[in-house]
């Protein structure tokens, strides 16, 4: 009992994370004409994976301590070469995805190796990187546009049934067995591999504790043996992955390949705010991936209930400012039950 | 040679670890103008660059990003980061415009003082992270302006005050140059010749020792957001002034450019140490290598490959941090 109150009080902003999601969330969905129906389920999971995939991939770099602004940039730079690799035959849409994963990787990678051996920090690092990461997007694509295998983008945009007709796999997705997991949406379940594949195994291995650890005390971490380097290049190439994965699905979804320069900037700052909001300390040490989705749904779901309630469109940022400002400030008000002003200043 | 005394430098003058990334800055200053001129020398045959036309301009359209630069340097030096700066020059451009009049400048000041305050209130007193609250108010700021103007461009034009700050000059000297000077005294002043400033310097150091010596680190957090607020917000009016109105987006550009000119400038991300003579030489040589970049027709792209290389290649330059920080 007390261990469940201790873990209760340890998770405290995810679970308000969580109450928020489905406030929001079921809202949405007993107010729309055809809630609860599987084609809101992907339509929602659609627009979801994006924000929900660089906000994992802020994350990672977070939990060690650092920051990484180029988020937005390395997924705007895989959503511009998918634009122009994934086409074709069936061999060369496989290389064109590997090669979009790996690209995010290495922008990834090159990120933490300049935050370890330049030791420049990496708020400042990945500003710079994410320019030049921008600069290579607007060199392949210097105007929007590209083209997305057709199939390749309906299949991932629905459910699994879809999928499995699209390429005829079991039965054309008719084989019972499947049956039960015919509605789930794709990008749902792309997502739940990528977390149940790598996330996981990444946070219970020596480097992803690691992290956590570094996050923690990075003097303590360093004491103890853990290989500080090692485990935040891990952090930042982790990161990439995950912005490259979010890029590459902003071109399956949009069929298209777009530099843009401003929406990189807001995927950033929202992954921030999908971090803060998932109950991610931005000390670093504590929260992880899966809080950041369910940060990232929360937004999300802010903006789906917009269209439901009809709200003007000008309101809408200003809706979104109090939000994030709101839920930061009750997560904040543990400070006026901290007697001793010493606790609260580093 | 008497062992174990540390080496003098045989001048009188040894170079601090807060200097040498302003001499490098100066450097790289004189390269960039060089390298231009040695562009349009052999495209041109003229050298426009070393023009004191050209050179003044470049000062004038720097003024508004070294406005900008000045405050968000204070806010950094305390350990901090003020991500409002976009749309609290907005606002100040939009709201001072809107009012016009006599009161279009103090008012334009105060909607920049009241939002410093506002991030001043939630990074001292509630304790939120600065990177996140000041995001929040941005988004914020943001909204209450789309609202406001209906997401167009506001009708209302600047006043004439507002367009003399920004367009005339005296002496031949454009009137932004001045007023970035005057405002630069100002910092200046503030910094090395107040306690206030000890203090800013005390609290980016370590804010819990700043605090065990007296020090009301609140106030002071709370005064260097509003100092910021109201340099966004004056060169939000100034640059009103400039294009003759405020228009949507305009602070957007001036963000990223303030951070990396403040860190250009040998000023610590982390706080507690920087020169302000540092974020002077780091706008001008950001404005001077935009403008470069520009007129070698240099695509977007790779300015901004350029941009970020840069600010890469000046912080390994300028020397590696400590390893483990316990």
């Amino acid at each position: 009992m007390n261990d469940l109150r201790l873990r209760l009080g340890q998770n405290l902003g995810l679970l308000l994370a969580i109450g928020l999601f489905l406030l929001f969330w079921l809202v949405y969905n007993g107010l729309h004409p055809k809630g609860f129906s599987t084609a809101v389920l992907i339509q929602n999971a659609n627009e979801s994976f994006v924000i929900g995939a660089v906000a994992m991939a802020q994350t990672v770099p977070v939990l060690a301590g650092g920051l990484d602004l180029s988020v937005g940039a390395v997924m705007t730079l895989v959503n511009c070469l998918a634009s122009v690799l994934v086409n074709g035959s069936g061999w060369q849409m496989v290389l064109g995805i590997l090669v979009c994963l790996a690209a995010g990787t290495l922008a990834g990678w090159v990120n933490g190796a300049v935050v370890v051996y330049g030791r420049i920090q990496p708020i400042i690092a990945t500003l710079a990187t994410g320019a030049v990461y921008i600069g290579i997007a607007l060199f392949i694509r210097p105007t929007p546009g590209g083209e997305v295998d057709g199939d390749l983008s309906w299949a991932l945009t629905n459910d699994v049934y879809e999928f499995c007709a699209t390429y005829g796999l079991f039965d054309d997705g008719e084989a019972a067995w499947l049956a039960p997991f015919a509605w789930i949406p794709m990008p749902m379940a792309i997502m739940l591999l990528v977390i149940f594949l790598i996330w996981i195994p990444f946070r219970n291995s020596v480097t992803g504790r690691g992290v956590y650890a570094i996050g923690s005390s990075e003097g303590a971490a360093y004491m103890s043996g853990v290989r500080i380097d090692r485990c935040k290049i891990a952090a930042f190439t982790l990161a990439g992955f995950f912005a490259g994965l979010g890029g590459l699905y902003l071109a399956l979804q949009t069929s298209s390949g777009n530099a843009d320069v401003p929406q990189a900037g807001a995927y950033t700052l929202n992954s921030i705010a999908a971090v803060v909001i998932g109950g991610t300390s931005l000390m670093g040490g504590s929260g992880g991936a899966i809080c950041s989705l369910i940060g990232a749904m929360v937004i999300r779901a802010i903006s789906f209930n917009f269209r439901i309630f009809d709200i003007a469109p000008l309101l809408q940022p200003l809706f979104e400012g109090i939000v994030l400002l709101g839920a930061v400030s009750i997560g904040a008000a543990r400070v006026f039950r901290v007697k001793n002003r010493l606790e609260l200043l580093g | 040679m008497a062992t174990g005394s540390l080496p003098k430098p045989a001048s009188g003058w040894s170079l601090s670890p807060e200097d040498k990334p302003i001499l490098i800055a100066g450097a790289f200053i004189l390269v960039i103008l060089a390298t231009g001129t040695a562009y349009t020398l052999a495209t041109q045959g003229t050298a426009s660059f070393l023009s004191p036309v050209y050179l003044l301009q470049q000062l004038q359209v720097g003024a508004f990003l070294g406005i900008v630069a000045a405050g968000a340097m204070l806010v950094i030096l305390l350990g901090h980061i003020d991500l409002s700066i976009p749309w609290t020059l907005t606002a100040g451009a939009m709201l001072g415009s809107a009012i016009g009049g006599p009161y279009a400048i103090p008012v334009g000041l105060a909607v920049g003082m009241v939002v410093g305050l506002m991030n001043g209130l939630g990074v001292a007193y509630l304790r939120v992270p600065s990177m996140i609250f000041t995001l929040g108010v941005n988004a914020v700021m943001r909204g209450f302006m789309v609202m406001l103007t209906g997401g167009y461009a506001p009708q209302s034009t600047a006043t004439p005050l507002m367009s003399y700050l920004a367009t005339g000059n005296v002496l031949g000297i454009p009137m932004p140059l001045i007023v970035w000077a005057v405002l630069s005294v100002l910092v200046v002043l503030l910094l090395q010749r107040t306690a206030i400033g000890r203090y800013i310097y005390a609290i980016g150091n370590r804010e819990r020792a700043a605090y065990l010596s007296g020090i009301n680190t609140r106030m002071v957090i709370i005064l260097a957001f509003v100092v910021s607020g109201a340099c966004s917000a004056l060169a939000g009016v100034l640059l009103a002034g400039y294009s003759s109105k405020a228009y949507q987006g305009m602070g957007d550009p001036y963000l990223l450019p303030a951070i990396a000119a403040v860190v250009i400038g040998g000023t610590n991300i982390l706080g507690g140490r920087g020169r302000y003579l540092g974020t002077v030489v780091g706008t001008i040589l950001i404005v001077l290598l935009t403008s470069v970049l520009s007129v070698m027709q240099m695509p977007e792209a790779g300015r901004q490959i350029i941009y970020g290389l840069v600010i890469i290649l000046m912080l390994l330059v300028y020397g590696r941090q400590r390893g483990v920080i316990a």
